[in-house]
């Protein structure tokens, strides 16, 4: 589904991704750790395409296609969507105007909305005024909507208190299931995810594939997720530090 | 009407005096337009293109959901229609001056008939309008509508309106200024005093529709007394060569409001110098002042004055200015205070669309076009009640156009 083969990126001049490799196979979510200003969400910047995220070198491969210089619209509309950590004030452009435009089942949305006490929000400016639970509930309705085959998860679980964590990691594993009824059948019907986490609480609620450490923007190594964070609770990052530089 | 002498006098000397602010447009080229028009009595009947003139700004030839209308060109009222006469009183103010001798201690009293030489003009010229009224405690659940249109070439038009809202009356009117198919050149010079009593409602809209060499000068003034609210939606999206207005609203009254939303684009060759200023003279009043203009290689310039003459008023003023492929924004907000207890502030943005807006929306699988059409949409988007839908979808062509051509 998603191939990313040596990706150097440059963010106002400064050098953030140096020579990544990360894969991500049809109907698998793998899972991103790393410290902070490791280049986690740089790294999501980049394969939605936004501007400001600089590729000097390397390809992004998506459904075997090379979308490296491909616009926004162009990756979105070949099936790729993003849950922004941050996303823009959109002053005047209400929420219903946005989800009626790219809602494939406008009907699907206002059920999802109803579930995640959106239904309020539809005539509100986009994102003015929302709290942070507000923002991911209402990106998690949008991206529903727009229904992507690949989704990108920018820390979908922070500043969310508990009782919203459950309801946002019950809403994205039913999202990435879709219409997969047997998890035999996951690589096949299900969708795929590249999603970013610090605490892994939202780990508790979806199925998992891999996961990649990215420290000082490039990945010091994959394995099993869940292995993995347990990991990273005892020993912290740095220990992945460690170990990469005794490989060398 | 019936002029006074000496004051004729002066105004003909006002005749020379330019106006503060906009171009200084010679009222000699433009001849006096024609106050012999034939009228229309069934505005089904008027051609197809004349029925879209109308529409573009907001005026139905049915007039469905209207509770009267009126139609001006040139200088001669050409039709006057009234469906209930108990709730709203509509006429031309030359009738309306005739038919009540108090009226005249309305006229040219809120604006100085000397102030600049377009108002000296419009004061010569003994100017036809309209004159609408709500009886006392009355409320008109459909608007009034009223259209200005220019129907001959070089020519100025000069219009004088008065709109008087009696105690506790609530009164909506949508009024359109245009120009006939095939007018180019021309000026239009427009008086308004309108009077919103105490307690009383006055919704206005104003939507414009004029031609790339048609010159206009508005001059208005508002006068609201105790708990009064006067709402104004100012709205110009197509090209002229030069609108100059500076609307004034006097807050008199203790808990008088006011609301001037503008919204406007200046496209290329277009001058718009759009004000607003309210003063507030009464305790308790307050008021909101919205600019929200584009500008896609025109000049836009967008003047906000507030000036506080009374303890515990508040107002904020908001100047938002897109500037999409050229032209110039400026905002020019003024806020006085001549008393201590009081809140006046002011918010004032030009630039481009942010990137990442736009971007966020193509993230959703928008086309740049249609994420550019959709913020100018919301942009813009004050919220007027009453608009017709094929107005609406004249804006919406519009806004599409001016998203397409952003990129």
């Amino acid at each position: 589904m998603l191939e990313i083969n040596n990706l150097t990126v440059e963010v106002g001049g400064r050098r953030v991704l140096k020579g990544v490799d990360l894969h991500v196979e049809a109907g698998h979510t793998n899972v991103l750790f790393g410290p902070n200003g490791a280049g986690k969400s740089v790294l999501l910047m980049t394969l939605m395409g936004f501007s400001g995220y600089k590729v000097i070198e390397g390809e992004i491969i998506f459904k075997g296609e090379d979308i490296t210089n491909l616009s926004v619209s162009q990756r979105a509309q070949m099936g790729m969507g993003i849950m922004s950590q941050r996303p823009p004030n959109l002053n005047g452009v209400k929420l219903h105007d946005l989800l009626d435009v790219i809602a494939e089942d406008l009907k699907e949305t206002e059920e999802l909305a109803e579930s995640v006490g959106m239904m309020n929000f539809f005539e509100r400016d986009i994102n003015v005024g929302f709290s942070g639970g507000e923002i991911k509930r209402s990106e998690l309705l949008q991206l529903s909507a727009q229904n992507p085959d690949f989704l990108l998860l920018d820390e979908p679980e922070s500043g969310v208190d508990l009782a919203s964590i459950e309801l946002l990691g019950t809403t994205i594993n039913k999202l990435l299931k879709k219409d997969c009824k047997c998890p035999g059948e996951r690589c096949k019907h299900g969708k795929s995810a590249l999603v970013i986490t610090h605490t892994g609480q939202v780990l508790d609620y979806l199925e998992t594939d891999r996961a990649y450490i990215l420290c000082n923007g490039t990945v010091m190594c994959s394995g099993n997720p869940r292995e993995m964070l347990t990991e990273i609770k005892e020993q912290g990052y740095e220990e992945c530090i460690k170990c990469k530089l005794m490989e060398i | 009407m019936q002029t006074d002498g000496d004051m004729r006098k002066k105004v003909k000397d006002a005749l020379k005096k330019s106006a503060i602010y906009g171009e200084d447009f010679n009222l000699e080229e433009y001849g006096v337009a024609t106050s012999d028009v034939q009228s229309a009595e069934d505005l089904k009947e008027l051609n197809e293109e004349d029925q879209r003139t109308l529409l573009n700004v907001g005026f139905t030839p049915g007039e469905d959901n209207r509770s009267g209308s009126l139609i001006m060109v040139d200088n001669a009222i050409t039709h006057t229609s009234l469906r209930d006469k108990e709730v709203v009183e509509l006429m031309s103010l030359k009738d309306a001056l005739k038919a009540h001798s108090w009226l005249k201690d309305y006229a040219w009293k809120l604006v100085k008939p000397d102030a600049d030489k377009y108002t000296a003009m419009s004061y010569l010229q003994e100017s036809d309008g309209y004159f609408i009224r709500a009886p006392a405690g009355k409320k008109s659940k459909m608007p009034v509508q009223t259209c200005l249109l220019i129907g001959s070439k070089q020519v100025s038009q000069t219009v004088h309106n008065i709109v008087i809202v009696e105690e506790g009356a609530e009164l909506d009117v949508i009024t359109g200024c245009s120009t006939k198919h095939g007018i180019e050149k021309g000026l239009h010079l427009g008086i308004s005093e309108m009077y919103v009593k105490k307690g009383a409602t006055l919704n206005f809209t104003m939507i414009h529709n004029w031609a790339e060499q048609i010159g206009v000068r508005p001059r208005t003034v508002v006068h609201v007394e105790e708990g009064g609210t006067y709402i104004s939606n100012y709205v110009t999206l197509k090209p002229v060569k030069s609108i100059q207005s500076y609307p004034t609203v006097i807050l008199e009254g203790k808990g008088a409001f006011a609301r001037l939303n503008t919204i406007a684009v200046a496209h290329p060759g277009s001058e718009l110098d759009l004000g607003s200023r309210v003063i507030f003279e009464a305790e308790g009043t307050s008021a909101e002042l919205i600019s929200r203009t584009i500008t896609t290689g025109g000049v836009s310039i967008a003047r906000g004055e507030m000036i506080g003459n009374a303890n515990g008023a508040k107002g904020h003023l908001e100047c938002h200015g897109l500037v999409l492929g050229g032209g110039t924004q400026r905002a020019i907000p003024i806020l006085e205070a001549n008393v201590e207890d009081i809140e006046l502030s002011h918010e004032a943005a030009v630039g481009r669309i942010a990137r990442e807006q736009i971007e966020y929306l193509m993230a959703r699988g928008l086309s740049e076009e249609d994420a550019v059409g959709m913020i100018v949409r919301g942009f813009l988007d004050v919220g007027i009640q009453g608009i017709p839908d094929e107005l609406r979808a004249d804006i919406d062509e519009t806004i599409a156009k001016i998203g397409e051509n952003a990129i």
